[in-house]
């Protein structure tokens, strides 16, 4: 079964192979070259580019061990990149219930649109409209104080707040995408079959739905909390002096101090770290989906 | 266990009335089929009685106890679905243990009601399997399990065999009617399979348009269907419309028929006779009358053999008559033969029409 199994898989890979070469193609070409061309810079002792005389070193790894700085904003980092992921499970799921399970037809496609459209627009509007609404004398502060009888001062701008709200908005659509993927995948049968056996609404949420939409829940988990680990737009932007985090030091390295070697040692350092807590948690995860 | 009794329910659907002022009784322990073609609102009825849907007017009580408003978690039921609706990211004995484990009940009962409620389905081996390792029948045995192993007052089906192949249905009707008698509970059973609902329930009830048309047990709805929708749906039948005289019925061409069941109607009436295709004697000649049995003359226009029987299809005034005939011999009759129909007032029920 398993040996007839292997071969039709050669057969078909055979087949398949003019399908699979141009993504591969175009991956090789423009990820894995510059990537590896970035790794050899990691090992330097500055740019090649700039004519000056270079050498090998491991100095820019071991600059991330002999300085506490670099591993307390990658502490940083990752507490963001969990949190973030937290609040968009708990905006997220609900929304993505909604649409799988509540709505139907057009309000289905209106709503669905509503949480597509941050995908749509450019991400610096995005961040710079957010810094218009949570500054002192912005649109959350004025309208607050227009409706509230007392003076209250809102001024969430270049704040860890800022920032995390920020980058939930950003990447809330990924978890409500993968997740109305999963529960739409649920037999509403099942659901049925829950309650006639007797379990509340909440019983049958915690021991069916959310079991079977755990895919959708890891699956939307990595794809934001990856990304956010690295972020550096939003903590610049909202966060102000408070959003010093690891990807906005990786920036400056590439943009400001134009240190490009010290960099990519520390982007291929966070790598490294997200693959590791991915291969430790896709265990326990797997288990419980 | 206890009986189910459904007054006067209606429920709309915007302008669909899916159920119009349904009564049906349900006596304690009874395997009832509600049988109806697709939108009849046979499936909608049984997801009122499980509670998944409430009625817009009328009432519900299971074992004497009001449940219209009651929702389906608190209703004590045990419900099968047409998909099985088997929890896939548990094993089958995590399945049949639900019910219970979400009870609250501790885990040593769960366990041995699980394996006896395993037992009584034949699938005692296979608890530790998952829902997508079994065949369509072991799944409708899990979901069967599953649905009784909380001791629910009443069991209810939907259409709980439509999705096995034939020769499994069969199997499955007799091991659910063995394990239903077995337990003694109160059965109701949605199907659109009339030979099912036949072989299987002590009552049948037959609905159209939201209506319930007839409601008994399947001899006397068979042999005294009261409309024409009963007496097509539920069997096949021959029917011969025409206005009511005192023992029958007259065809417009004048031929006489006469029907010794059904409701006297007053002569003149509008009419008709149902007679089922295997009453009917089929020959080539008129043989010896005796006096009152119905007898029409026509010419076979089809024939189609099944091995065990034949159907012949007769032409006669302008109406196709279908009579089935069980191949005791080797004498058949060709097609375009003149032939000669006979059959007793008996087996002719006479039927108010529209009906």
């Amino acid at each position: 079964m398993a040996a007839h199994g292997a071969v039709a898989a050669r057969g078909g890979l055979r087949k398949a192979l003019p399908l699979l070469a141009p993504a591969y193609l175009w991956l090789t070409v423009a990820i894995f070259l510059p990537l590896s061309a970035m790794v050899f810079f990691s090992f330097m002792t500055d740019l090649p580019l700039t004519g000056k005389p270079w050498a090998f070193t491991l100095g820019n790894y071991a600059a991330f061990f002999s300085q506490s700085l670099y591993l307390t904003l990658l502490l940083a980092s990752l507490r963001l990149g969990l949190e973030v992921t937290l609040w968009c499970i708990v905006i997220g799921y609900p929304a993505a219930y909604v649409l799988a399970k509540v709505l139907k037809g057009r309000s289905r496609e209106a709503i669905f649109l509503l949480v597509i459209l941050p995908f749509w627009s450019n991400g610096l509007v995005r961040i710079f409209s957010w810094a218009m609404v949570l500054r002192e004398g912005g649109i959350l502060d004025t309208a607050l104080n227009a409706v509230l009888p007392f003076k209250i001062n809102i001024d969430l701008m270049y704040s860890y707040p800022a920032v995390i709200i920020g980058l939930v908005h950003s990447y809330v659509p990924y978890m409500v995408l993968t997740c109305y993927l999963t529960l739409q995948a649920i037999d509403d049968s099942l659901i049925e079959a829950g309650r006639s056996l007797g379990a509340s609404r909440l019983q049958v949420l915690k021991r069916v739905i959310i079991p079977l939409s755990m895919p959708g829940l890891v699956a939307g988990a990595a794809l934001i909390f990856v990304p956010v680990v690295g972020s550096f737009m939003e903590p610049r932007i909202l966060g102000g002096r408070t959003g010093t985090f690891y990807g906005t030091v990786i920036e400056d390295q590439f943009v400001a101090v134009f240190n490009w070697p010290l960099g990519a040692a520390l982007s291929f350092i966070l790598l490294a770290v997200v693959l590791v807590i991915l291969a430790v948690a896709s265990p326990v995860l797997r288990r419980a989906t | 266990m206890a009986g189910v009794t459904v007054s006067e329910v209606s429920r709309r659907f915007g302008a669909h009335k899916a159920l119009d002022n349904v009564s049906i009784d349900f006596a304690d322990g009874g395997f009832y089929a509600l049988l109806g073609p697709s939108g009849s609102g046979k499936t909608t009825l049984l997801r009122q009685i499980a509670g998944f849907d409430f009625p817009d007017s009328g009432r519900i009580s299971i074992g004497g106890e009001s449940v219209e408003r009651v929702p389906v978690e608190k209703r004590r039921i045990g419900m099968v679905f047409q998909n099985y609706a088997l929890f896939p990211n548990m094993s089958v004995a995590d399945n049949v243990a639900f019910g219970l484990s979400v009870r609250g009940e501790a885990k040593a009962v769960i366990a041995t009601e699980v394996q006896r409620a395993l037992d009584l389905v034949q699938l005692g081996k296979l608890g530790g399997r998952r829902p997508h390792q079994l065949s369509g029948g072991q799944r409708q045995r899990v979901a069967l399990a599953r649905a009784i192993v909380t001791k629910p007052r009443v069991l209810l089906l939907d259409e709980p065999l439509g999705a096995l192949d034939k020769a499994l249905r069969v199997d499955m009707q007799i091991e659910l009617k063995r394990i239903q008698r077995e337990i003694g509970i109160t059965t109701i059973f949605v199907t659109h399979d009339q030979e099912e609902a036949l072989t299987m329930s002590d009552r049948i009830g037959i609905l159209r348009d939201g209506r319930l048309v007839q409601e008994g047990p399947p001899e006397e709805i068979y042999d005294r269907p009261k409309s024409e929708f009963a007496a097509t749906f539920l069997g096949d039948a021959n029917i011969f419309r025409g206005d009511a005289t005192a023992n029958g019925i007259r065809l417009p061409d004048g031929t006489a028929i006469a029907a010794g069941v059904g409701d006297r109607l007053a002569a003149g009436a509008k009419a008709s006779c149902a007679v089922r295709p295997e009453r009917i004697q089929i020959a080539t000649d008129a043989g010896a009358t005796d006096g009152d049995a119905n007898v029409l003359r026509g010419q076979v226009s089809k024939r189609i053999f099944a091995g065990n029987n034949s159907t012949y299809f007769v032409d006669r005034a302008g109406q196709t008559l279908k009579v089935i005939v069980q191949n005791t011999g080797l004498d058949r009759l060709a097609e375009g033969q003149d032939v000669v129909l006979r059959w007793s007032p008996e087996s002719t029920v006479l039927i108010a029409a529209a009906g």
